[in-house]
């Protein structure tokens, strides 16, 4: 599957990791849902370094749509709340 | 599935659909998708210069409070050694506001800074999608078939509108941040025309509205403190004034 951060770039990361983003993107929407800044921001954080670390960069020169578009890393906590609702950014699995 | 939520994928995806509206027929609707493209990174190019704009702005008005501290300090300094307490209370107030508004300014220079460089990163890594873009589109015109190159090019278009999407709303947010410190130099320049940070020898005596605000702006401990500091170097002569100089640690 292909995310995207917002701001950043796109990348590539293997289907069956779905389920571990999942996981990260739920606890943010949780963290969000609670209004608990600090944890907004080490799951969120937690979530984008998962992507970088264990997808690889898009080349700049590549023409493929994201599956997933992930805010971008210095999103505010107030425009957070508009994005990490429900099942979050990452669909649940089937 | 991509099951695309939230706002940041939802005007991402608004953006491309506007994108891909004229489908008709595909080899128009591939030069008009470039055309949109090359649009959109001069509407970056143009949102750069404004963020560059703002940051000069905020950077003038920071070097102008940077002489206003320095010569309030000088004021307060010939006010206190000719025994005039209240006139060096009134300097040191005015730059203990000076110097507040001096730092958030050099803090939104630097959050411009930061803005213009991802604007500048961004802007580069759409121009080489574009060129991708442009590319592909050659290709897909002169080897597919119109029902084939539908699908190649609602791909294509639909990887590089993402990124302009992406770029469009960095901008917008580059545009509010800006907005704000706007906003905020505003504020600083009305302190200005108050003439709070004027010379105070041109005023005329007695205290105006102004030095009662700054009263009650200023935190009066921190002015009393470097009062006293300041009498403390008058006091113990010209030669060890300079040692005591940024001590703002000074305890009470």
């Amino acid at each position: 599957m292909i995310v995207r951060i917002a701001e950043d770039r796109q990348y590539e990361l293997a289907d069956d990791l779905h389920a571990q983003l999942n996981d990260l993107d739920d606890a943010t929407v949780a963290a969000v849902d609670a209004g608990d800044e600090a944890a907004f921001r080490s799951s969120f954080d937690a979530l984008l370094t998962f992507v970088r670390d264990s997808g690889t960069a898009l080349a700049d020169d590549e023409l493929v749509p994201s599956d997933i578009i992930l805010p971008p890393a210095d999103i505010s906590f107030a425009e957070a709340g508009a994005d990490f609702t429900g099942e979050g950014l990452v669909p649940d699995p089937a | 599935m991509p099951g695309m939520s939230g706002r940041f994928s939802t005007v991402v995806k608004a953006k491309i659909s506007k994108l891909l509206d004229r489908a008709e027929d595909p080899a128009e609707t591939l030069d008009y998708s470039y055309q949109k493209q090359l649009e959109s990174l001069q509407n970056v190019k143009k949102g750069i210069a404004d963020v560059v704009t703002a940051k000069k702005r905020l950077q003038m008005q920071s070097s102008k409070l940077e002489q206003s501290v320095v010569k309030l300090d000088t004021q307060a300094r010939q006010a206190l050694s000719t025994g005039n307490e209240e006139l060096a209370r009134v300097a040191l107030e005015r730059k203990n506001v000076a110097q507040t508004e001096l730092q958030s300014l050099d803090t939104q220079v630097q959050e411009l800074e930061a803005q213009q460089q991802k604007l500048t990163d961004s802007e580069a890594k759409l121009r080489t999608k574009i060129e991708a873009f442009r590319t592909k589109k050659e290709v897909i015109k002169a080897q597919y078939s119109a029902a084939e190159a539908q699908v190649r090019i609602s791909e294509a278009a639909t990887g590089v509108g993402e990124s302009m999407a992406d770029v469009g709303l960095a901008m917008q947010r580059a545009v509010d941040k800006t907005e704000d410190m706007k906003a905020r130099a505003d504020a600083v320049s009305e302190l200005e025309a108050a003439g709070t940070f004027d010379d105070l020898t041109q005023l005329g005596s007695g205290e105006d509205d102004i030095d009662k605000q700054l009263r009650e702006l200023s935190s009066g401990a921190a002015v009393d403190d470097e009062l006293a500091k300041m009498k403390a170097e008058l006091g113990s002569g010209g030669g060890d004034a300079k040692q005591l100089e940024g001590g703002t640690e000074a305890s009470a």
